[in-house]
């Protein structure tokens, strides 16, 4: 049964002709509260994660519940069609469960606020926003255990509820949900923050309206998805092939000893639709790295990506959702049926990233970006400080950015938007850490004419015993480089325990045990890189071995011989340029950095880690994937590889 | 006879006005500006004011100078090679940054970052290491730290920043290294990051730090010559610089920490229009500069400018305290297209700048440009009509403009009104930064338009916002030169505490603050201003206990020792609800403690304009066909030189002068008061 909307005033809103520069003000109007929404988040929020990391996303839709402007794809439709109540002025939504959001978010730490904008008792529109907890209960600190079985595991789950009914804070609710916390005064103010931030997206459409008449408006959103859909539809037509490009990619484990996990997906186009399908991703994992996955999400992703390559100004919105088919078989690692766990996800998230690079890359050359940083792994540490007084941090890390069309890959950032790092002073003032190194690691963005950003070497020295949980991938397979360009290096995680011995330590867990002067290493893995790097200006090259990103060893995969003093010897480099060029032949379109079963093969030798076991999925799972694939007669295109 | 001088370098002209401290009365010159060494063109200002005004140069006391050279330094990449000492560990914290980029989702695919202030090949690390809450805990090694600094001696730097971690808690390491740097580098100017900016987070303090050594030998040069100079044509002449944050500093001050000067430019203007508005009877308004590249605005509230501790120049943001002028990239250059994708109206953010300018201006510009949207629609009548040499080639502008009209199947008039309103929006989007973001409501305030293009703008914003009345101020061009005779000077001393509430007392929040007044005080006695003239005010920063932002808490120092803290904790609620709609039950923590000193005002009373009637007719210069809500209309053209105090212009109507244009929409008057500002209210609002 769907939600029953009550509203007083039942005229109609009618679709009226829209001065095309009032309809470019209102969007500039709507960008604006949309920028607004984060300045208070951020000002507000307490939790280093949303507050200085800004692990958040908003977005303002219209009256139907389509996104004008934001960041996260609308699930407004699928909440009111299965939301069962009615839905009055003043109130106002909290959840935290994919399952019920159909993966608007997609593990229980993200808390997401919806509000219905009332005004003159009709409503004309929707506000939402959704951030990071750094806990919401469960069986580990963060409330993401590694080797999750079941969603019941990751901490309370907050079915759609209204926290404010007709304007009234439900205080017995907050407080049953803020009791099942570790931190329960950074999650009020934190949802505070998030309601602030939508209510004042209420604010700005209520004074836009006001400013435009209500039914201008009303339709000046219809045209803004309509623009959007417009332009989208031509890059489609003209960006798309027909024909069908095929990629996949990995992830590496599941946290329970099993892996890599396939992800695979074709893309193609049937005149003016573009069809994204997930057929041959492996089944759903027994353990958490399923990443339920929104299709309007994913069509959200896959209209940024093309929005930035052709024309960065467009607005994005819901309005060219129509035109993209994505299609994702249940039961698999991207739409996992409840109860699987889900916590996990963040790496087939944003896995995803570089599945969508790979083939849009494949159907058209200057959309072609290598593998990025295309994750945001975490640190967690958490015990009791000498006070006795219980502590807990998340926190983000970043790496190498993937070299593009447009240029090099930054070193030690990241691809989320508006995400930032946390001041190392900070930590040290709120946590028991002191932070030996904050570095970026030379030679680990993949060498290209456009190089790839390299990643980040930071040193967590622990001043209280504790526990630490990590979750990170990419420490087997590789950040594969595109067009010539040689992958990024791999992760690597190792505590240093001060009797001297190192202990490597696997991208999936919890509970790491560490004492008072332990340090644990934590490198994210470097940028692929973009084109030939046998064409990179030596002059580049030169400057980056004088800066420290890249070694002189380093510079020789760009064969440029450097001695002393960060001097080039030119007549080397001409020599050893050409005998590489003579050596390598023509590349490659994708450098993997090998095949996957070779790389699993050597996986100890270089890794220090035991090589995952082949997944076990469940025997429903398998006999479920095979029938879908029966019914869509399925045939893998082969790739066309070569460059 | 003793005369005071306020000097201000823009762009094209150099402004000075001289005013006799006794009884107030002023001259005012304009000369070219001498970009390849401004001080050339600040000396010809001095020779012609004082020729104007009959005094010799020696007769002058006091000047008071805005400077544009660190900013300069800055957007055209012409600093010094600056030399970074880093702890170990930290070496790239300027390349890795806040790891941020901008633009949003999936922006990473266009997302090119420029190479670090001070270049990687010339930062080094030092072993040596301060915890959080100040304790060493590894000693520094001097003898690698001498190593590392001769080899930055070897590549050739200018200047050299030392910013170590957590020295915002301890600064002893710093301030031995500093000690090391100037025995091995005897002629490098150094700054200490403990010194320039005490506060937590390491890039914050690092990038300020760095900034300040990216401009200090070229502002160092300048403000020595400018002393020598001075000092040769005036003799025993004091010189001040205006800082960002409105106060003014003596030039070893500017010399020192030049990062406290990238906003003394747009901070003259602010004072200026201060000093000016004020006098009008208004004490709450908002600024509205527009240039023709970029626009300034600012909030005064209560007959003072808000100040941000943050200063932004182009891409960089440094952690420095600046009169809260936020830019936004358009102007009178703005140029105007059409995306074929998505068919809408675009302003921005490229710019014609000064060369080739807007098409109208002849200059081989053929882009349709902001200016060029004004010209169509009529505001910009034949400078004839005045006298002027300002030549507008009109077919050129309608020309550009008609690329628009072709592309969206409008009519060339219908474009240009569209651009601007476009560009308004993008104006209404920078007031409301500073309004409506920081819990103001634009409604309570005036709007101050000045700049070339402001005037010309301000009342359709005003019509939006509802900020009336719009003041246009009677010579927008010396209204900076206004602000830096008449600024105070000024110091400020401060100190982080970081403690809850609950952990200090009444008694040691005022007898930190005390002392930090007596700090501030003696270096205005420095200055030679007696106590009497000198007045403080306090401040304390204060957060929620665990959160990472502070706010600014004003301190009422009788209130303080009448009631005690609670007061300053009921002040920091009653502020988090104003920004943030919600305030905590929870601990509050105080971060640090500051005490600004000021100097007393110049009395200057702005010269007052003969009375005239109601009636305006009399300073009309001819009549302009305008197109306004639709359609063409013939609007009256006015002098401003002719207007007298009291007259009343009914809108729709031009107003001309010289270095600028007001225009007046239907239904809104504006009426003259007795200094000369235009006061724009709708009609019947009075």
């Amino acid at each position: 049964m769907p939600a029953t909307v009550i509203e007083s005033n039942h005229t109609p809103f009618s679709r009226v002709e829209v001065d095309p520069v009032d309809l470019d003000i209102i969007e500039n109007a709507l960008r604006n509260a949309r920028h607004e929404m984060d300045a208070v988040l951020f000002r507000t929020a307490m939790s280093p994660g949303i507050r200085e990391q800004h692990d958040e996303f908003p977005l303002i839709a219209n009256r139907d519940g389509k996104m004008v402007v934001g960041q996260f794809g609308a699930f407004i439709n699928v909440f009111l069609n299965s939301y069962e109540g009615e839905i009055h002025e003043g109130d106002v939504f909290l959840t935290n469960d994919p399952y019920s959001c159909d993966g608007a978010i997609s593990h229980t730490p993200d808390w997401l606020v919806l509000l219905p904008i009332f005004k003159n008792g009709r409503v004309i529109g929707w506000a939402a926003m959704f951030g990071h907890m750094t806990d919401t209960g469960g069986r580990v600190p963060g409330s993401m255990p590694t080797d999750a079985q079941q969603i019941f595991e990751e901490g309370i789950i907050i079915p759609p509820t209204k926290i404010y009914r007709r304007s009234e804070r439900q205080e017995e609710i907050l407080q049953l949900i803020l009791h099942n916390c570790r931190m329960p005064h950074w999650n009020r103010s934190d949802l505070d923050a998030l309601i602030a931030g939508c209510r004042l997206a209420a604010i700005r459409v209520i004074e836009l309206s006001d400013r435009f008449g209500d039914d201008t408006y009303f339709s000046a959103l219809e045209e803004l998805l309509e623009r959007t859909r417009r332009a989208m539809r031509h890059i489609i037509l003209t960006g798309i092939s027909e024909e069908k490009q095929y990629f996949e990619d990995y992830l590496d484990d599941d946290g329970v000893g099993m892996g890599p996990y396939k992800i695979a997906c074709t893309l193609w186009r049937e005149g003016d639709k573009m069809i994204l399908d997930f057929e041959g991703t492996d089944p759903q994992s027994q353990s958490s790295i399923n990443f339920y996955c929104n299709e309007e999400m994913t069509k959200m992703h896959c209209g940024v990506f093309l929005i930035m390559l052709a024309d960065p100004q467009i607005l994005f919105n819901d309005g060219f959702y129509d035109l993209m088919d994505v299609r994702i078989p249940e039961g698999t690692l991207y739409k996992p049926i409840k109860p699987a766990a889900l916590s996990c996800r963040t790496h087939g998230l944003a896995r995803c990233m570089d599945v969508l690079a790979g083939l849009f890359g494949q159907s058209n050359p200057d959309y072609m970006c290598a593998a990025g940083f295309s994750a945001s792994p975490h640190f967690l540490y958490s015990g009791y400080d000498s006070r006795g007084e219980w502590f807990q941090l998340f926190h983000i890390a970043f790496g190498g950015i993937a070299a593009a069309p447009s240029g090099d890959g930054a070193d030690g950032h990241g691809m989320w938007p508006d995400f930032t790092n946390v001041p190392c002073e900070y930590l040290e003032a709120i946590c028991p850490l002191r932070m030996d190194a904050h570095e970026v690691i030379p030679d680990s963005g993949g060498a290209g004419l456009h190089r790839g950003g390299n990643g980040v070497h930071t040193a967590y020295r622990i001043l209280n015993a504790g526990d630490v949980s990590i979750h990170d991938d990419r420490w087997l397979s590789y950040p594969w480089g595109v067009r010539g360009g040689l992958p990024g290096a791999r992760s690597r995680k190792y505590v240093e325990r001060t009797d001297g011995t190192i202990e490597v330590l696997p991208s999936k867990c919890d509970r790491v045990r560490v004492e008072p002067g332990d340090v644990v290493h934590y490198c994210t893995w470097g940028g692929g890189g973009w084109g030939d790097p046998l064409e990179r200006p030596v002059k580049q090259v030169a400057f980056d071995v004088e800066a420290g990103l890249v070694t002189a060893a380093g510079a020789r995969r760009y064969g440029v011989v450097v001695g002393e003093e960060s001097a080039v010897n030119e007549e080397a480099t001409r020599a050893l340029r050409e005998s590489m060029r003579l050596e390598r032949g023509n590349p490659d379109l994708f450098d993997m950095g090998g095949d996957i079963d070779e790389i699993v093969a050597r996986c100890e030798e270089e890794t220090g880690l035991p090589a995952p076991r082949p997944p076990e999925f469940a025997p429903w799972a398998l006999t479920r994937l095979s029938q879908h694939s029966r019914t869509q007669a399925f045939d893998p295109p082969g790739a066309g590889r070569k460059a | 006879m003793a005369y005071r001088l306020g000097v201000d370098v823009g762009g094209t002209f150099t402004d000075v006005l001289l005013i006799d401290e006794e009884d107030s009365s002023f001259h005012v010159a304009k000369v070219p500006s001498t970009p390849a060494d401004s001080s050339i063109g600040v000396l010809n200002g001095i020779a012609r004011v004082c020729e104007l005004a009959d005094i010799r140069p020696g007769a002058i006391q006091n000047v008071m100078h805005g400077t544009t050279v660190a900013t300069n330094a800055i957007l055209t990449g012409k600093g010094a090679r600056v030399g970074l000492v880093t702890t170990k560990g930290y070496r790239h914290v300027l390349q890795i940054a806040r790891s941020f980029v901008p633009g949003g989702l999936g922006a990473w695919v266009i997302f090119n970052k420029t190479p670090p202030l001070a270049p990687l090949a010339l930062t080094v690390e030092a072993h040596e290491r301060i915890d959080a809450r100040g304790e060493i805990v590894e000693t520094l090694d001097e003898d690698e730290l001498r190593e590392s600094l001769r080899s930055l001696e070897q590549k050739g730097i200018d200047a050299l920043t030392i910013s170590l971690i957590n020295s915002y808690t301890n600064d002893s390491h710093e301030k031995i290294a500093g000690r090391i740097a100037a025995e091995e580098l005897p002629d490098i100017p150094i700054s200490l990051s403990s010194q320039v900016i005490p506060e937590m987070q390491e890039y914050e303090r690092t990038i300020t730090t760095v900034c300040n050594s990216y401009v200090r030998p070229i502002v160092s040069r300048y403000v020595r010559n400018l002393s020598r100079e001075l000092g040769t044509i005036s003799g025993d002449v004091n010189l001040h610089i205006l800082r960002s944050d409105g106060g003014l500093t003596s030039p070893v001050g500017a010399e020192t920490v030049p990062v406290n000067l990238l906003m003394s430019g747009p901070a003259g203007g602010v004072t200026g229009a201060l000093w000016i508005v004020r006098q009008a009877g208004f004490d709450n308004f908002l600024t509205f500069d527009m240039g023709g590249t970029s626009t300034d605005v600012c909030l005064v509230r209560d007959g003072v400018a808000q100040i941000r501790r943050e200063t932004t120049v182009g891409d960089l943001t440094v952690r420095a305290s600046s009169v809260d002028v936020r830019s936004v990239g358009a102007g009178g250059g703005s140029i105007a297209h059409v995306p074929e994708l998505t068919k809408a109206l675009r302003v921005g953010p490229e710019s014609a700048g000064a060369d080739p300018g807007p098409a109208g201006y002849g200059k081989g510009g053929s882009e349709p440009t902001v200016t060029d949207a004004n010209v169509v629609l009529g505001h910009l009548p034949e400078a004839s009509l005045l006298g002027g040499d300002l030549a507008i080639d009109r077919a050129k502008s309608a020309d550009a403009v008609g690329k628009i009209a072709r592309a969206l199947d409008f009519s060339t008039e219908r474009a240009a009104a569209g651009i601007y309103n476009i560009v308004n929006e993008t104006m209404i989007g920078a007031l409301r930064l500073v309004s409506v973001q920081q819990g103001f409501d634009p409604r309570d305030f005036a709007l101050v338009a000045f700049g070339g293009a402001g005037a010309m703008h301000a009342n359709a914003l005003a019509r939006i916002l509802g900020c009336w009345p719009v003041i246009v101020p009677p010579s927008p061009g010396v209204l900076c030169a206004y602000g830096d005779a008449t600024t105070r000077t000024r110091d400020e001393a401060s100190r982080s505490l970081m403690r809850r509430f609950s952990e200090t007392s009444q008694a040691d929040v005022l007898a930190i603050l005390e002392e930090l007044a007596e700090q501030a005080a003696k270096s205005l006695d420095a200055e030679g201003i007696p106590r009497a003239d000198q007045s403080a005010h306090f401040e304390i920063d204060v957060r929620y206990a665990g959160q990472v932002l502070h706010l600014t808490v004003t301190v009422d120092m009788e209130e303080l020792r009448r009631s005690g803290l609670g007061c300053i904790e009921a002040a920091f609620d009653e502020l988090h609800e104003r920004l943030y709609t919600f305030a905590l039950d929870m601990d509050r923590e105080i971060i640090n403690l500051r005490a600004i000193v000021q100097g007393k005002e110049t009395p200057l009373s702005a010269p007052r304009l003969a009375a005239g009637t109601r009636d305006a007719s009399a300073a009309q210069a001819g009549s302009q066909t305008v197109y306004v809500e639709g359609a063409h209309r013939d609007v009256p053209v006015y002098d401003r030189a002719r207007l007298l105090a009291g007259n009343v212009i009914e809108g729709p109507a031009i107003v001309m002068q010289l270095d600028s244009t007001t225009v007046l929409l239907p239904d809104h008057d504006g009426e003259i008061d007795a200094i000369g500002n235009i006061l724009i209210r709708p009609r019947g609002a009075g």
